[in-house]
């Protein structure tokens, strides 16, 4: 994989809420993330713990109201996204940084051709480029992710999931972003068409060298396509590290529980080991630890203030204050 | 370990729906035995007949043809009375938590309506229909506080448990769980199949056990059937179904499962093309089109399954 330390893109400190009548949801309470060129990091985490808002968040698609960026710097290509104009912004999207969303049943429009949504994101940002030009780098694209150019003027219920998810990844890619976020591209579909996708997937970065964020809730996913891994849990980064680092040495308890509540194919788990209770509710986040009522290494000190990001060693971080409690626990579960 | 005794016996089940291009083979020609407090996981992607096998077993669909044995009795035929009576012995757990509940109906409602319909508890009889709901309650885990709740202020684990309090409430002795923890977050998936674990363990339920996620069958089911376009391609015990997967379907299943380790062998064998249609199906193997190893003998006649070892049935014409 053509992988560099160049930085492509940084999030530094990053607060978003969503300002509703039953409260303020606390979506990300301070994540900071570096990618690199060309690499993929996925960003694991459950229902509601910020994922698809901290991608949102760096196209500045945020709904607002009810959304705020509260604060924070996206700093990508020595600009920071945050303070660009809207027009600026328009020009990145597609452009230099592209999203797949999760559902590819409800992202196409479908009273328009594929071509023409295929068209549409490459004329607006080549302007110049005549019908016939436009028309080639469309084929071209629908040939790229494995769907006969004859197809180009069907309509998006003409084709099955596996391929409109393949459209939307045409899509994405059209202008050759540098940054692809893609929210659960395969979670709609079934396992052989999953791993159709993600093979193509990791095929097309490769030839771009694009770096990728897979958000996803699927741990195998991850461990399949992912150099770095970053665990969100209530709005914050609570360890990030290699791959190998996260499922070889997990450290924070709620990655040990994550792996631990996978009924695994390789190995025969009589009983699984669940974390127990519940996500908090995002309007009333307990204080410190967000994870203190579930963790059973809980103490003390832990509700006493939010624990920081230390590294435990090589990039390895970890939001945990018994970092060193954990690990000798997870070296002796395998 | 005390010997085990057939419940349900399914021979030859089809399900055919018309529609306007043509029949539409759902199910067809599914046979298989389930002993008392076995599970048996069926496994397939969407549109491969599995949600329709469980709910024609129930006869929530009437079947097209095919025989179905409950303890031992014929119930292909019998009336909607007699069928009434005999959903107390047999529950569905439905996949989707949020579509299965009625919005209007509180927990405890939900819990009791069963209850009252099948007559279990007298409706005017208070006390011990709150008795009783209050000890489903705790047994599926729901804070008692939660009675007067409605479905909307509850997550979807929660749901899922009411769901279950609902079954359960009938003390059935099959229940077919089609896809009860695939709209889960993982932790809570987790937390959901130790509560069935566990209940089978101490009321000795027989589980049908529906599913696209291999891992989760492979750590419940006893034993697994393979299902493709209505077919059962393959059948075996767990254990052997996964040391020596032979029919092609299976292995390109197996190997497409993304493994959380990132050491595990990958080895893909990837399928071309998508599920073809299960309408006026072509004679001949179901999975010819996509198989990376069919032959002409493939197209030419349907597949009987063929027994390669005891209890390991596969539908393929290169085992032998």
């Amino acid at each position: 994989m053509t992988e560099t330390n160049q930085e492509l893109i940084r999030i530094e400190d990053l607060f978003i809420d969503y300002e509703t009548d039953d409260g303020i949801v606390h979506a990300l309470n301070g994540v900071s993330l570096t990618l690199h060129v060309g690499e993929t990091l996925g960003l694991v985490g459950e229902t509601g713990a910020g994922k698809t808002t901290l991608a949102k968040g760096i196209l500045r698609l945020i709904p607002d109201p009810p959304g705020k960026i509260k604060e924070g710097k996206i700093w990508f290509e020595g600009k920071d996204l945050l303070e660009l104009p809207e027009h600026a912004m328009q020009e990145i999207r597609g452009q230099s940084i592209s999203m797949i969303f999760q559902d590819p049943m409800t992202s196409l429009n479908p009273v328009m051709t594929v071509g023409e949504q295929i068209q549409e994101v490459i004329r607006n940002h080549n302007p110049e480029l005549d019908k016939e030009e436009l028309h080639a780098w469309s084929c071209a694209m629908l040939e790229k992710v494995g769907i006969s150019a004859d197809r180009i003027d069907e309509y998006p219920h003409q084709f099955s999931g596996g391929m409109k998810q393949r459209v939307i990844i045409a899509i994405a890619l059209a202008c050759n972003p540098k940054l692809l976020l893609a929210d659960e591209p395969t979670t709609a579909l079934d396992v052989t068409i999953q791993a159709q996708v993600l093979d193509m997937i990791r095929t097309l970065k490769q030839e771009l060298n694009t770096a990728m964020m897979l958000i996803t809730h699927d741990l195998g996913v991850v461990a399949q396509n992912c150099n770095r891994v970053a665990i969100i849990y209530a709005g914050e980064i609570v360890e990030i590290g290699d791959l190998r680092q996260i499922f070889k040495r997990p450290t924070h308890p709620y990655t040990i529980g994550l792996l631990e509540s996978i009924p695994s194919l390789a190995k025969d788990v009589e009983r699984l080991n669940p974390v127990k209770g519940m996500m908090p509710d995002p309007t009333d986040l307990p204080p410190g630890c967000k994870f203190a009522p579930r963790c059973k290494f809980v103490c003390e000190r832990c509700a006493q203030r939010v624990p920081d990001l230390i590294d435990i060693g090589d990039g390895h971080m970890v939001r945990c204050i018994n970092s060193k409690d954990t690990q000798s626990y997870a070296s002796t579960r395998e | 370990m005390q010997e085990t005794r057939e419940l349900l016996r399914i021979e030859h089940l089809k399900k055919y729906f018309s529609t306007p291009s043509g029949i539409l083979h759902a199910v067809d020609d599914v046979s298989f035995v389930l002993d008392e407090g076995k599970t048996l996981g069926v496994v397939g992607e969407s549109g491969c007949g599995k949600s329709t096998l469980g709910r024609t077993i129930l006869r929530l669909h009437e079947p097209t043809d095919g025989k179905i044995f409950f303890d031992g009795q014929d119930i292909t035929g019998l009336d909607k009375k007699r069928m009434k009576a005999l959903r107390r012995d047999m529950q569905i757990i439905f996949q989707d938590p949020f579509a299965s509940l009625n919005p209007r109906m509180t927990v405890g409602q939900t819990i009791s309506e069963s209850l009252i319909i099948q007559g279990l508890v007298d409706k005017q009889d208070k006390r011990s229909l709150d008795k009783r709901v209050a000890e489903l309650m705790d047994l599926v885990g729901l804070a008692p506080r939660l009675i007067n709740s409605y479905p909307h202020e509850l997550d979807g684990g929660r749901r899922q448990r009411i769901g279950i309090a609902r079954v359960l409430a009938l003390n059935p002795k099959f229940i077919v769980c089609d896809e009860p923890v695939s709209a889960l977050d993982v932790s809570i998936q987790a937390q959901v199949l130790n509560l069935m674990q566990d209940l089978q363990d101490s009321f000795g339920f027989s589980y049908l056990f529906i599913t696209h996620d291999l891992s989760v069958v492979k750590h419940l089911s006893d034993e697994i059937i393979v299902m493709y376009l209505g077919k059962m391609v393959e059948k075996a015990k767990t254990s052997r179904l996964f040391a020596n997967p032979l029919h092609p379907y299976t292995q390109a299943l197996l190997s497409a499962i993304p493994v959380p380790d990132p050491d595990f062998p990958v080895n893909r064998i990837l399928l071309e093309g998508e599920l073809s249609s299960p309408i006026n199906p072509a004679p001949g193997c179901r999975f010819a089109k996509r198989c990376p190893k069919a032959c002409d003998k493939c197209r030419e006649a349907d597949i009987p399954l063929k027994e390669v070892e005891p209890d390991h049935f596969v539908a393929c014409t290169l085992v032998r």
